[in-house]
């Protein structure tokens, strides 16, 4: 996201043709290659899905190597989230193991690993749409091709914005509990002392921003205009045509396959 | 173009809602276009209260209750917004927007300003306060005065008639104090711009200022006229108040040449950067002594910062080492980046140039008892050191307040006590008298001096010339290139 | 405690004569900033909470719903803060689409998440007409936003597991909302009060005035 890490090159090189689409439409994108992931635990569909965003990374603009950086979390954390599945899904085929009201059968396997592959196929998305998307062209977005209302849309992003100032925040708490021998342990305490300071700079300095917004005529009741327009072109439409295909595509073949599963069925 | 507005008011006050006592009371002045005005009075006198109400921010949505008018070229201050921009103190609390372009855009937009003459007005208002940057540019990589010009550009480009600074220099390193005063004073004198300013750094403006009115605490004006004027009158009763009246001498003798004695800490070819960024300063030989008063000093982005906080045992080194004295040495070393937080707290305390950073606990009282009961000291000589402490920082009365609630002076102090109570033999300080009005500043470099003749070694780092006058008795330059030190005498 | 409690709520009921509803600058800046605030929150524990989620997990069925409390304090913050319609389900949303741009393993449904725990939270502040923020109004708030979790994940994927599962993990879910989200919600922002940083606020004041 760009709010953490400006790239300071993207603008001079924002020539991918996922930079011609609008935030807007990446979002809808979002829910369109999730809703269907969501209806259905099956290995098939994500590992398809997964396949085609792969092959569509050079259009997203991102670097190879980003994307990895920015993966290795799922990669670590989506076999964890298999856990509970294996253990507690209700059983089905064959019994492997079983202790206390743990199971582990054919089925709590087969639904363990998809729901490990399906973490990690709605996740990449995430990756591939946002890690460029300006936080000020998100507005310009929401605020004039979704239409919502500008108080609210420019109100929240210059608050969300207020983020970047909070890492250096946290930072000098950190060595600060180190100068002031609190330092050696006690790291959950820490933490919530830390979050709890970080609460008190954000409302403060969220105040101040509504106060700096204010004096520069926010929030009254002129129309406003904007600075930089932001419409929809033939790009959207053909972005948005190709995520209901990857998801066509994802889920089609799970069912040529007869892998399936709706969940809950 | 724009000219300037006449501010007016007549028997105005404003009370916020849930408080006792009126913020602003009785007040009737008449300001006419394009006068520049410097407002002065104590603190808590309602300063920025007014400023808020000439912007036309009070008022509204059950914040509070107001009395009389304050109206700006005849027009209900509250219905006139667009007329006045309002500069508020922390410039890190102003940008709206990622981008320079965007964010002075913001103001217009606002006002339904239409597209190509918003831009035309972004440019002409970026080089009226002269930040010669791209569009494109993050407003988070701006210093410190250049996101000060910035907010400044962001109301001209709305083309007020009335201009409102509150505290505008207040968190500005003196370069950047310069920046953003002659930017103000190009526009204003070429416009004709009514000026507002609110700041206790009078010197700054002094020059500039045809006009100086003095709010009385307890409601009204105490002095209102020309600056010289206003300053004979009133001189002596607002530097009591905290403001720093021109030429009022402080009454401080100068740190002298002390002779240094057996070196505390000891820089050896040291690069420092901190975690993760890249090294901004090398080859750094250095020494400090004990029981001695050393303050850094150097341009914005030579590092200072960086040093204290190595200096301080915080950050390790990039490279080369940094020892403590052998009567310091801890369990593994003599490093202080190895010693423990524990170790660290009789070894070296560090304020920081945030107090608020090093608040942990929510009184006055436990903050102070932090340190000695980490040292583990029994209850009784934790409570000794703590009511000490509070007598001589003068916070007796707060004691049990919220360490948030205080003024700025009163947080400063607090946080330099925070160090005091574990008694440390070094102690490091980064700008340790930013923003403190006058008299906060006086109790605190006086509370240093007293260390540093009992014995604590002081390391200070600071833009302000009057701590190099009267803490250091050595002074070390971080020059504009980014390897080394220089050793300063106490002649220069 | 129980005779505190309920005087503190009475305390806290607030004049309706005496505020609007309609959303200022501050309110909703302020909401964008509880949102980023608890989305990092949400950020951090998505590391610890959910290594104590899974551990709790594999060892009993469902009790890793203890740790779920604090990915539902945002509804609970934004509701006893801001005080506006809609204010518990914002802060919650913004907390959760932070927490997902960030980077988590579960990507977008993160949001979704976020939308039915703020619903369930908001749910409850609406049934006290947006007038009552004690410590009992903001337990049920997080128990509200615990069982909006619970409904999601259960059509989202726990509707293959057992019954027992369910059962459990519906039970440890309401007490770490109504605890971690809940009371200490209410203690956060009693303790932010009380540093002056909510003046702009009814809470911040009404704590002002008791000092």
């Amino acid at each position: 996201m760009s709010v953490t890490t400006p790239d300071i090159s993207a603008a001079a090189q924002r020539t991918a043709f996922l930079d011609g689409v609008n935030p807007v439409s990446k979002i809808l994108a979002m829910v369109v290659l999730s809703i269907p992931l969501l209806a259905t635990i099956d290995w098939v569909s994500s590992t398809v899905a997964v396949a085609i965003e792969l092959a569509l990374v050079p259009l997203c603009g991102v670097a190879v190597r980003d994307v990895l950086r920015r993966s290795i979390p799922l990669l670590a954390f989506a076999p964890i989230a298999g856990i509970s599945m294996l253990l507690y899904a209700e059983p089905g085929g064959r019994i492997h193991a079983q202790f206390l009201l743990a199971t582990v059968s054919d089925d709590s396997i087969a639904l363990a690993v998809a729901v490990a592959l399906r973490v990690f196929a709605l996740g990449l998305p995430t990756i591939l749409l946002f890690s460029r998307v300006d936080a000020t062209e998100l507005a310009d977005g929401l605020a004039q091709v979704a239409r919502l209302p500008s108080r609210f849309v420019l109100g929240v992003v210059a608050g969300v914005r207020l983020l970047g100032l909070f890492v250096d925040d946290w930072r000098s708490m950190e060595l600060a509990r180190r100068a002031r021998g609190v330092g050696d342990a006690g790291v959950i305490r820490r933490f919530f002392s830390m979050a709890f300071v970080l609460l008190v700079f954000a409302v403060r300095r969220g105040s101040k921003l509504a106060t700096a917004m204010e004096a520069r005529g926010f929030g009254a009741d002129v129309e406003r205009t904007w600075a930089r327009p932001s419409r929809l072109s033939w790009r959207d439409g053909v972005f948005l045509l190709g995520c209901v295909c990857i998801m066509a595509a994802a889920t089609g073949t799970a069912v040529a396959v007869g892998s399936f599963r709706f969940v809950g069925s | 173009m724009a000219g300037g507005a006449r501010v007016v008011a007549s028997g105005w006050g404003w009370r916020h809602a849930g408080r006792k006592a009126w913020a602003v009371a009785e007040l009737s002045f008449d300001i006419e276009a394009g006068e520049r005005v410097l407002v002065l009075g104590a603190s808590g006198a309602g300063k920025s209260t007014l400023l808020a109400g000439i912007a036309g921010l009070l008022g509204g949505d059950d914040e509070g209750e107001t009395t009389g008018e304050l109206r700006i070229d005849g027009v209900d201050a509250r219905s006139a917004r667009g007329r006045s921009g309002l500069v508020l103190q922390d410039p890190d609390a102003a940008a709206v927007f990622s981008r320079v372009g965007d964010d002075v855009a913001f103001g217009c937009e606002n006002l339904g300003i239409e597209r190509e003459e918003i831009w035309r007005r972004v440019r002409r208002s970026l080089d009226a306060v002269g930040l010669g940057v791209d569009l494109d540019r993050r407003t988070a990589e701006l210093s410190g005065g250049e996101k000060q010009r910035l907010a400044i550009a962001g109301v001209l480009a709305m083309e007020p008639r009335v201009i409102l600074l509150d505290e505008p220099t207040a968190n500005l390193d003196p370069a950047g104090v310069l920046d953003v005063r002659d930017a103000i004073e190009r526009t204003v004198v070429r416009e004709g711009t009514t000026l507002v300013v609110v700041e206790h750094r009078t010197e700054i403006w002094a020059d500039l200022m045809t006009r100086v009115i003095v709010l009385d605490p307890s409601g009204g004006v105490l002095a209102d006229g020309e600056p010289d004027a206003v300053f004979a009158q009133e001189g002596d009763r607002l530097a009591a108040a905290g403001v720093w009246v021109p030429r009022h001498p402080i009454g401080m003798p100068l740190a002298l040449d002390a002779p240094a004695g057996a070196v505390v800490l000891e820089a050896d070819g040291l690069a420092i950067g901190r975690p993760g960024a890249p090294v901004v300063r090398s080859a750094i030989d250095l020494s400090i002594p004990q029981g001695h008063a050393t303050v850094v000093v150097g341009p914005n982005g030579a590092g200072k910062s960086t040093l204290a906080l190595t200096l301080a045992g915080l950050i390790p080194e990039r490279e080369g080492l940094l020892t403590g004295a052998p009567s310091l040495a801890g369990r593994r070393g003599q490093r202080p980046a190895q010693w423990s937080s524990r170790e660290l707290l009789t070894r070296i305390g560090t304020v920081f140039q945030d107090p608020e950073h090093q608040f942990i606990t929510a009184t006055v009282r436990d903050e102070l008892a932090v340190g000695p009961k980490a040292l583990g000291l029994g209850p009784a000589e934790t409570e000794e050191r703590v009511d000490a402490l509070l007598a001589a920082l003068g916070l007796g009365a707060l004691a049990l307040a919220n360490p948030f609630t205080l003024s700025g002076g009163q947080k400063r102090r607090l946080s330099v006590g925070t160090v005091l109570a574990s008694r440390p033999a070094v102690m490091v300080l980064d700008e340790p008298t930013f923003g403190q009005d006058r008299v906060s500043w006086i109790r605190l470099v006086e509370l240093l001096r007293a260390e540093v003749a009992a014995g604590t070694t002081v390391v200070a780092v600071t833009h302000d010339a009057g701590v190099v006058a009267h803490l250091g008795e050595s002074v070390v330059e971080l020059t504009g290139a980014s390897q080394g030190v220089a050793l300063r005498g106490r002649a220069a | 405690m129980h005779a505190t409690s309920s005087s503190v709520d009475r305390s806290a009921r607030v004049d309706s004569s005496d505020r609007s509803l309609r959303w200022r600058v501050v309110d909703i800046v302020i909401a964008a900033v509880l949102g980023v605030a608890t989305g990092l929150i949400f950020w951090f524990w998505n590391t610890i909470g959910y290594l104590w989620f899974e551990t709790a997990d594999a060892v009993t069925p469902g009790f890793g719903g203890i740790a779920v409390g604090i990915w539902l304090l945002g509804g609970v913050l934004g509701g006893l803060i801001i005080r506006k319609p809609g204010a518990a389900l914002l802060v919650e949303l913004i907390g959760a689409i932070v927490s997902a741009l960030i980077g988590n393993i579960w990507g977008p449904t993160t949001i979704y998440s976020g939308i039915v725990q703020g619903l369930g939270a908001e749910l409850v502040f609406a049934a006290f007409f947006y007038r009552r923020f004690g410590i009992v109004v903001a337990a049920l708030a997080g128990i509200g936003a615990g069982v909006g979790a619970w409904i999601f994940e259960f059509f989202t994927g726990n509707i293959e597991k057992s019954a027992v599962f369910n059962l459990l993990y519906l039970g440890s879910i309401v007490v770490s909302g109504a605890l971690l989200a809940g009371v200490l919600g209410w203690f956060l922002v009693r303790a932010l009060a009380a540093t002056g940083a909510l003046s702009r606020f009814a809470v911040g004041r009404e704590a002002r005035r008791e000092v």
